[in-house]
């Protein structure tokens, strides 16, 4: 028993953390574009912290549940409904059999994120369940969903600790604009004072070429010193890479494992979220910042999702707001 | 090789860059590192890259700083300047050349002003390093092809080239590892799957090993295919000190 997908949507996949420790066989890592709302899901529902769930792009999938299961929807606002009615997001919601779950097109940000408290059913393939879309391997039999698939959940897990508690505060994704903070490096040294310049204080424009592999940028020419071809070396989430044309390109989860282009800087993790849920024509700016200053955001971000981890560990405020409890008992009960 | 490097990729991995040039003795060293920190274990490390001449390693900066993991990559680098001092393997791959196998040969053969013939005994006459693996899953990059059979690659790419082919695209010799677009002039197969996911270990060569090319004839490419369908093929390998 688990969900039956009745729509795909544009582009559905099979998602965790990703699939590390073959990257030097040639297999990309792929995974989640948007990890800190992949950490919020799973933490809703106090999964581990690598647990599959369903990303979904710009126009999200319509699915049946077969059996009772508690999700958590976090990322953008995909306008999800259950049965027709309006879905909370960022909260533990108990689904029944039967019930539909439909998500529309992105309102804000452009990625969705849908965590089970049964776990998907989905074969750990080297070490992860995510789908590679171009090595055909992990995730749902190596694609995209597509309707008429059905995925049957590991576990039965239908009560969850402090339910009512179970709910966190919205990220924001409205914003058309963002300012990534970046550590400069590999090979800022191929770049010309003037380009490195350029990079730092011109603002560059999301294109349509974007996708899980990559995000291409428009805007000033970054000069190299010479050529900002290099011996291929390895690519990480978030290189971001300039070839000839002068143009940033930042790669992302579904990136190759090595690339032949000078890398002028690399986005901070915290960052990559900031990007991922942006939209073409939205606007990007650079700041450079120290290793230790990005370790030290990383950090603060790992205390922050511990503090949520605590707040949804406590006994609810909201028993005592008597309308908004029994709303959601409500649900426990009708069918 | 004094001027190595480490510095940051982000905020969660270093690059080791030991020069800048395609050489064999910087990529043992490489495989030597690769190999030192598998045995080792090292806290933190959740991936590694290595590539021509450079080093790539993804750790959890949960657990371990920059400067510490700067500080310990540092000391691994330090410990084997030698470099190479490693078993050696070399892989014997089976390639039936020419024909319907490998049709762009004839490019190849009037590119470098030879024969079909020469252009075999040349291509199977020395024994390839894999420098490193990447593009795709398997896919290994070669160094040392004869500069006689240097073929540009295709003008209009291939929009499918099949698992096993093998060819030469300008300098480059290799194997497509699977299906996939490519612009490589193709001059024969291999029944020899370099990546099978089905298989336990899925990739069978490793940044490090020699691939030497052994001309078959169509009878036994078809032997040999049957036997790699059933699982019972081992591929021919020979070991030896560097």
């Amino acid at each position: 028993m688990g969900i039956r997908i009745l729509k795909g949507g544009m582009l559905t996949t099979v998602q965790d953390l990703g699939r590390t420790g073959y990257q030097s066989q040639g297999f990309g890592v792929s995974g989640v574009m948007d990890v800190r709302s992949f950490r919020i899901a799973n933490l809703l529902l106090d999964n581990p912290e690598n647990e599959a769930v369903l990303e979904f792009t710009l126009i999200g999938p319509t699915l049946e549940f077969t059996a009772t299961s508690i999700i958590a929807i976090t990322g953008g606002d995909f306008q999800p409904t259950i049965n027709g009615e309006p879905a909370p997001m960022y909260t533990a919601i108990y689904m029944k059999k039967g019930d539909i779950l439909k998500f529309g097109s992105a309102r804000t940000g452009t990625r969705g994120y849908v965590a089970f408290s049964g776990y998907l059913g989905i074969p750990v393939v080297m070490g992860s369940r995510c789908t590679n879309l171009k090595s055909h391997l992990g995730g749902f039999k190596g694609r995209k969903l597509e309707a008429g698939d059905y995925i049957n959940f590991r576990i039965k897990r239908p009560y969850l600790p402090f339910f009512l508690s179970r709910t966190l505060d919205l990220d924001e994704f409205d914003q058309e604009e963002a300012t990534l903070r970046v550590v400069m490096g590999p090979q800022e040294d191929r770049f010309s004072k003037q380009g490195i310049k350029t990079f730092l204080n011109s603002e560059y424009v999301v294109t349509s070429d974007f996708d899980r592999m990559g995000c291409r940028l428009d805007g000033p020419f970054i000069a190299p010193k010479e050529t900002s071809d290099i011996i291929s070396d390895g690519i990480v989430f978030g290189s971001i890479q300039v070839p000839s044309h002068g143009k940033p390109i930042i790669l992302l989860a579904d990136r190759q494992t090595t690339g032949g282009y000078a890398k002028i800087a690399t986005v901070a993790s915290v960052d990559i979220p900031k990007l991922v849920q942006r939209k073409t024509d939205h606007r990007i700016r650079f700041q450079a910042i120290s290793v230790q200053e990005a370790q030290k955001l990383y950090m603060d971000e790992v205390k922050e999702l511990d503090r949520m981890r605590k707040k949804i560990h406590q006994p609810c405020r909201e028993v005592l707001e008597c309308r908004l409890a029994a709303k959601r008992i409500t649900r426990l009960f009708t069918s | 090789m004094q001027n190595i490097k480490i510095v940051a990729a982000g905020d969660s991995s270093l690059l080791i860059e030991f020069g800048n040039e395609i050489n064999e003795e910087i990529n043992r060293k490489i495989t030597t590192i690769v190999q030192l920190m598998r045995d080792q274990q090292i806290e933190g490390v959740v991936d590694v890259i290595p590539a021509f001449c450079s080093l790539l390693i993804n750790y959890d900066p949960r657990i371990v700083s920059f400067e510490k993991m700067q500080r310990r990559m540092h000391a691994l680098v330090k410990m084997d300047l030698k470099g190479g001092a490693g078993r050696k393997r070399i892989f014997e791959i089976p390639v039936c050349y020419g024909g319907e196998y490998g049709p762009d040969i004839g490019t190849i053969a009037s590119h470098g002003g030879l024969t079909e013939k020469e252009v075999i005994e040349i291509h199977s006459s020395r024994d390839y390093l894999i420098y490193m693996l990447g593009f795709l899953p398997g896919f290994c990059y070669l160094g040392g092809l004869d500069e006689r059979i240097h073929t540009p690659r295709l003008a209009n790419p291939r929009v499918k080239i099949n698992a096993g082919s093998v060819g030469i695209g300008g300098s480059q010799t290799g194997i497509y590892p699977l299906d996939s677009p490519g612009g490589w002039q193709l001059m024969g197969m291999t029944p020899v799957k370099t990546y099978d996911p089905s298989r336990e270990v899925p990739i069978l060569l490793e940044a490090g090993d020699y691939i030497r090319f052994v001309p078959v004839d169509e009878a036994e490419y078809r032997r040999i295919k049957d036997l790699v369908e059933r699982g019972e093929y081992q591929c021919i390998i020979h070991e030896g000190e560097m």
